[in-house]
């Protein structure tokens, strides 16, 4: 019990410190942290306003959302109800290994290797044909920006969002799928027809919780990012340089010029942690409902 | 000629039938491909972040770049020897606290606390710091010990891994536990066997590779976290001299070397990769077989 109470502790001092840290921010700017978008450090000068950092991390996760959960979702119908049963084991196991790399290593080779492939395959053919009628293509693409951090975090995500995929498919009962194949569906409609509506519930879960883990994200972002600061942190296109709540704090933690600028820093956490609490819940109330159903019920 | 038509419609009915069913497999087909494309999808990018992390990293690896102290990077001297001590240091120390509380909290969870507001409380925060942004976490261990303290420090780095650590332990030892039959116990009790001395004895033992596979995945997890290193144990170029003073770690020194831009500390961050995803990835595949070979899960969402 004394070991169950040690994690509540824990709860209570990341509550506490980031409540603490940023005390001094919310009462130098009150609401405008909220809403400011300048971002200046000098003494005597300072502002701080969080909102381009809020909408760059939202943007970026949203791209993830777009594309990761689609991919996550062919990943576990393909492993859980289509591949030949002694496929499955090893190919979750590959997924799995993406999911124990390391995010700094994902960063690292985004850096110096994924953004070329993004600037040369993607983003340069997009801009070259839309550039002029579409404004999401925009911009000049150097391959650092919301788009590949999107891309990348959406790699990121694969592996969790799809292994609870599978899970969640899993727990639907076999009766569900021989009644779809009884009345003569094939593989996909009964996927769909049976499966997928079962599921529902708990995709949505997995999919929640891969947001929160874009949402959070640092190091991966902070590489491929662009890292620009202020107001022109407001993605305009896909193509722009952004930062994102999680990215700023890195970058700027340990150049803070002063108590102030810490702060500020601190605050960011501050609404990050609120933004990944509430996407966390959601996403937990979500799952549990799923996996709680007994079989047979009506979902 | 009643006849004749309702033949007609018949074969009428009959095409119709047969085109719709082929366009249901053609669907059908369509939608096995794009499964295919996307596991492919996944398995590429695997795929080049091991490749260019050995290609890159390979020619670099040294003696004197695992063991040495960081030279000139602009020349390409010296090593990665303080990251590496640095890492095994905080990473270790961060096991040390996470393990004991992690194991306890489980075995509290799946042995005495039954049902009631507590432990659906503690499991729901424990789920709750499962999902928290470890650049979150990092800030508990500057607010708590480096402000305390005055210097960022060993201490602060391993506070705060081991908080991302201790969700991970508790949940795989709560969840292994639970599999351990019933009747093992019953056992116990028949022979008069305190409560204390069955779980410690009879659940913990049989359950120990279990539990022993949370803790491991738990330490591949938090040696390649980097957001909450920033603020804890800052990096430095130099060997390790004090817990209350700061260290380096694999994961910050690869950072630092990818934001520089020289040729050579590109090269010294990829040979630096290299041995991260050696460490970590050796711990998962070693894990992952052993399980497989035991027969039991390993769930990866923890």
């Amino acid at each position: 019990m004394g070991a169950a109470s040690y994690t509540l502790l824990m709860v209570a001092l990341v509550t506490y410190s980031v409540v603490h840290g940023s005390s001094q921010i919310f009462s130098y700017e009150g609401l405008n942290f909220l809403t400011g978008t300048d971002w200046n450090a000098v003494e005597g000068r300072e502002s701080f306003g969080a909102l381009p950092y809020i909408v760059g991390t939202l943007v970026s996760a949203g791209i993830a959302m777009a594309i990761g959960v689609p991919i996550s979702l062919g990943i576990a119908i393909f492993i859980s109800e289509m591949s030949p049963s002694r496929l499955a084991t090893p190919l979750s196991f590959i997924i799995e290994l993406l999911a124990a790399v390391p995010s700094i290593i994902y960063g690292l080779w985004a850096l110096f290797v994924f953004r070329f492939w993004i600037r040369d395959f993607i983003e340069m053919p997009l801009y070259n044909a839309f550039h002029g009628s579409v404004p999401f293509f925009a911009k000049y693409p150097f391959g650092l920006d919301v788009f590949t951090a999107g891309i990348v975090l959406s790699i990121m995500i694969i592996p969790i969002v799809s292994s609870i995929c599978r899970e969640v498919m899993r727990v639907v009962p076999n009766s569900q799928r021989e009644a779809a194949y009884s009345l003569g569906a094939t593989r996909w409609e009964t996927v769909r027809i049976a499966v997928i509506p079962y599921a529902k519930s708990g995709i949505l879960g997995a999919a929640i919780l891969g947001l929160g883990r874009a949402v959070g994200e640092t190091m991966l972002v902070t590489l491929v990012i662009g890292n620009v600061i202020g107001a022109a942190a407001i993605p305009t296109s896909l193509f722009s340089q952004s930062q994102t709540l999680s990215s700023l704090i890195a970058n700027e933690f340990n150049e803070a010029s002063s108590d102030l600028h810490l702060s500020a820093l601190i605050g960011l956490g501050a609404v990050l942690l609120m933004l990944t609490i509430a996407i966390n819940i959601g996403a937990q109330l979500l799952v549990k409902r799923m996996v709680k159903v007994p079989s047979g019920e009506k979902n | 000629m009643s006849r004749g038509s309702g033949k007609n419609y018949r074969t009428l009915i009959h095409d119709q039938m047969k085109k719709k069913y082929q366009r249901r497999i053609i669907i059908n087909n369509l939608v096995t491909v794009f499964a295919i494309i996307c596991l492919v999808a996944a398995i590429v990018p695997l795929g080049s972040i091991l490749l260019e992390v050995i290609k890159n990293g390979a020619g670099v690896l040294s003696f004197e770049f695992l063991t040495g102290p960081q030279g000139s990077i602009i020349t390409g001297k010296g090593g990665i020897g303080p990251a590496i001590q640095g890492t095994l240091i905080v990473v270790g120390l961060a096991s040390l606290i996470a393990t004991p509380v992690g194991v306890l909290a489980g075995i509290y969870l799946s042995e005495f606390a039954g049902i009631g507001i507590f432990p659906s409380a503690v499991r729901f925060l424990n789920d709750m710091l499962t999902g928290l942004p470890s650049v979150v976490i990092g800030i508990v261990g500057y607010v708590t010990i480096v402000i305390a303290l005055g210097s960022f420090s060993v201490w602060a780095g391993a506070l705060a891994l081991s908080i991302i650590m201790i969700p991970i332990v508790v949940r795989v030892t709560e969840e292994t536990l639970k599999i351990v039959p019933h009747s093992l116990r019953e056992g116990g009790y028949a022979l008069g066997i305190s409560k204390a001395k069955i779980t410690m004895n009879i659940v913990l033992t049989t359950a120990k590779s279990g539990v022993l596979t949370g803790i491991v995945l738990g330490i591949a997890r938090i040696a390649g976290e980097t957001a909450p290193l920033i603020m804890t144990i800052l990096g430095t170029s130099l060997f390790f001299s004090s817990l209350n003073g700061p260290v380096d770690a694999l994961p910050l020194r690869i950072w630092r070397l990818a934001s520089q831009p020289y040729e050579h500390a590109h090269a010294f961050g990829w040979g630096a990769a290299l041995v991260l995803i050696l460490m970590v990835l050796s711990l998962n595949v070693g894990l992952r077989l052993l399980a497989y070979r035991k027969g039991f899960a390993i769930r990866t969402e923890v």
